[in-house]
């Protein structure tokens, strides 16, 4: 018993930390959702009134909020895949003996992850430019018509993925190579001596052993890329026809330009609650497939 | 806030030499994060003394009770002259009746254009009224496959449609800012002139964020208008080539029957409510408020003074460019004074963007627009109730 309460003094301070900068908020921000906080509100909390659900019904009807959610979707949908595919590419590139410089080509593919978005932005602005960038210039030399990568609705949203895919496919990177240096060079051995091609055993021994991580990052993936924001932010503030409002994005506009605090919590519980079903659905995938 | 706030700094020596006993520290905020940062320091408690306020946003603080009314001060002050003011500048200070800022510097929309272009379609002067514009937007033609068009407005401002509504005799919003007034016939007048522009592809649909430059594409001639404010006189000067200086002119902007008018926007000086220096506050609103200060102040930055008596400056009224704004700041008007005003203006650029998309029509707009604005100003339809129930 004596021993019980020591440990509870002794992750006290943790659960404190925890619970002030935590649960307090979160709790917080829930309550907030069932009311109309405003300027008005802030002004003089007499002119706060409890609305209940109706934040997150008005929410459901606000054909902007379907829209940031259907490009969110498209970002996820088209972003996730493509950044794991190019990570696992880039980790087996850098994991394969006859690669040289490994040191150096590790941290090259790493250093994207690590630069500042806001710099960045700006060179890929450049690199977008219709005009001048050197995307168009290349279309250009290979025959194909020029695209107005951040002024057309149809083009904007797929420049963002490319440029979020570019920032970020070197965290996964190194979670995977971790993971691959971790396979047993024994399973290789042993698929090399019964004759598998480089492809069977890519397709037997390392997707199999990889699996476990893979699912990490995939939900990790998942859960970061419905977070879209800082990049829509930098680089096209939601424009044009807002083809890139993201659920983010769209809650930033309602809760710091509009300062309808009430509104903007209800879309972030809304985002969350979203995001904890599909975590919890692949969680749910992976235990099945790893019985079955 | 942005240059202004760097500005300042120099001007404050001298403040602090002849007022002893007022030492000023200035906090230079960026224009992008200032309206934000300003809601969280009143919901801190921690808001300045005095500080430059967008003119658009003094109805916002105004709601928060955060502003100190002036009207006391300025009676008392011999310096503050509000008849020596652009009349319209100084009504985007007025709420309810009383003042509660001090104009500090104006800016407003105008025409920027391109006399030689002008010229080889054969007109010597500037239009001053919608008919006449759209002459002359005829005879300059377009050409939308060498990228040539008779004038740029940006998709992403909402300035130049604002401009065009504001030069009507109703109002944008109805029955003391309960309602959107987008319906009415005024309004669908500007929005109608507005569209026809990009439907007769004088304008292209594009936002600034496409054109890369808009100054050397203004030198190059790819479009013959621009309607945009005072700070681009010096952005022209400096960024295009000497030889083509002589190119290009201001005009104030063509109404539907002659000379229209355009936005009062600008920066206020306004003192807050909490602060407890309110007297040493206005000492430093009077300095910055002198004739003589606000000619260094425009040597300083550019930024055009909102006092008639400022503009007698050899310098300024020397400067060709700076004319046709000394002409417009005599017709001037304030937008709708409600805090849900941004919000309302950002609706309309982004219906406006879809009309002129093709995606409304311009009754779908105009319907959408009042649906929208309704629906921002529920709450201040029922504050409002509550004020006169109780």
């Amino acid at each position: 018993m004596r021993r019980q309460a020591a440990a509870w003094c002794f992750v006290a301070p943790a659960l404190v930390v925890i619970a002030v900068f935590f649960f307090v908020p979160v709790v917080a921000a829930l309550a907030m959702s069932l009311t109309d906080f405003d300027i008005y509100a802030l002004a003089d909390r007499g002119n706060l009134r409890v609305v209940g659900l109706r934040n997150y019904a008005q929410l459901l009807r606000t054909p902007l909020f379907w829209k940031a959610f259907g490009n969110t979707l498209y970002f996820v949908v088209i972003g996730v895949p493509l950044s794991i595919a190019i990570s696992l590419g880039a980790a087996l590139l850098l994991h394969t003996r006859v690669t040289r410089f490994r040191a150096f080509f590790r941290t090259a593919l790493f250093a994207p992850v690590v630069t500042t978005l806001v710099a960045v932005a700006v060179i890929w602005r450049y690199l977008f430019n219709p005009h001048y960038g050197l995307l168009n210039y290349t279309l250009g030399r290979l025959g194909l018509p020029s695209v107005d990568w951040l002024g057309d609705p149809q083009w904007a949203m797929p420049a963002i993925i490319l440029f979020a895919v570019w920032k970020n496919f070197g965290y996964n990177m190194i979670i995977l190579l971790a993971g691959l240096q971790s396979i047993p060079e024994q399973l290789y051995e042993a698929a090399r001596i019964d004759g598998a091609s480089a492809w069977r055993q890519f397709r037997h021994v390392t997707l199999p052993m990889l699996a476990p991580i893979v699912a990490l990052v995939n939900v990790l993936t998942i859960a970061g890329y419905f977070q879209l924001f800082a990049e829509p932010y930098v680089m096209t503030q939601g424009g044009p026809l807002q083809s890139t409002v993201s659920v983010l994005y769209f809650m930033y506009e309602e809760g710091f330009k509009w300062w309808n605090l009430g509104s903007a919590s209800a879309v972030a519980f809304t985002l969350f609650l979203f995001i904890f079903g599909v975590t919890a659905l692949q969680l749910r995938l992976v235990r099945w497939q790893s019985a079955a | 806030m942005g240059r202004e706030g760097e500005v300042v700094a120099e001007l404050l020596p001298e403040f602090e030499r002849t007022h002893p006993g007022i030492r000023v520290k200035v906090q230079q905020l960026p224009w992008t994060a200032a309206h934000e940062k300003l809601l969280t320091a009143f919901a801190g408690d921690v808001t300045p003394d005095l500080c430059q306020l967008g003119n658009t946003w003094v109805p916002e603080l105004v709601a928060l009770n955060a502003l100190e009314p002036l009207d006391r001060m300025l009676a008392a002050s011999r310096i503050v002259d509000a008849a020596d003011y652009f009349s319209g500048i100084w009504d985007t200070n007025r709420v309810d009746g009383r003042l509660y800022g001090v104009p500090w510097y104006v800016d407003t929309r105008l025409l920027f254009y391109r006399r030689d272009l002008l010229a080889r379609a054969g007109f010597s002067a500037p239009p001053r009224s919608w008919h006449e514009w759209k002459r002359v937007l005829a005879a300059v033609g377009n050409d939308a496959r060498a990228d040539r068009y008779g004038i740029l407005l940006p998709l992403n401002e909402f300035e130049p449609l604002l401009a065009l509504a504001l030069q009507q005799d109703e109002p944008l919003l109805r029955d003391d800012g309960r309602w959107g007034n987008f319906t009415a016939p005024g309004f669908r007048r500007a929005l109608g002139f507005y569209l026809e522009m990009f439907q007769r592809g004088w304008a292209p649909a594009l936002g600034t964020a496409t054109i890369s430059n808009v100054w050397n594409e203004f030198g190059r001639g790819r479009f013959a208008f621009y309607i945009s404010g005072p700070w681009n006189i010096g952005e022209f000067q400096r960024r295009l080539p000497a030889d083509q200086q002589d190119r290009w002119m201001t005009a104030p902007l063509p109404g539907p029957d002659g000379p229209g008018a355009s936005i009062a926007g600008g920066s206020s000086l306004v003192v807050f409510r909490r602060s407890p220096h309110h007297a040493a506050a206005w000492r430093l609103v009077e300095f910055l408020s002198q004739p003589a200060v606000q000619r260094r102040f425009h040597a300083l930055t550019g930024d055009l003074p909102p006092r008639r008596a400022s503009w007698a400056d050899p310098g300024l009224a020397a400067d060709v460019y700076a004319r046709a704004f000394r002409e417009q700041l005599e017709r001037v008007r304030p937008a709708p004074k409600v805090p849900e005003w941004e919000r309302i203006a950002t609706e309309m650029r982004l219906v406006a963007e879809l009309a002129v998309h093709g995606r409304l029509s311009l009754e779908e707009a105009t319907r959408e627009l009042d649906g929208r604005a309704a629906r921002i100003l529920e709450k201040r339809r029922w504050l409002l109730a509550r004020r006169v129930d109780g």
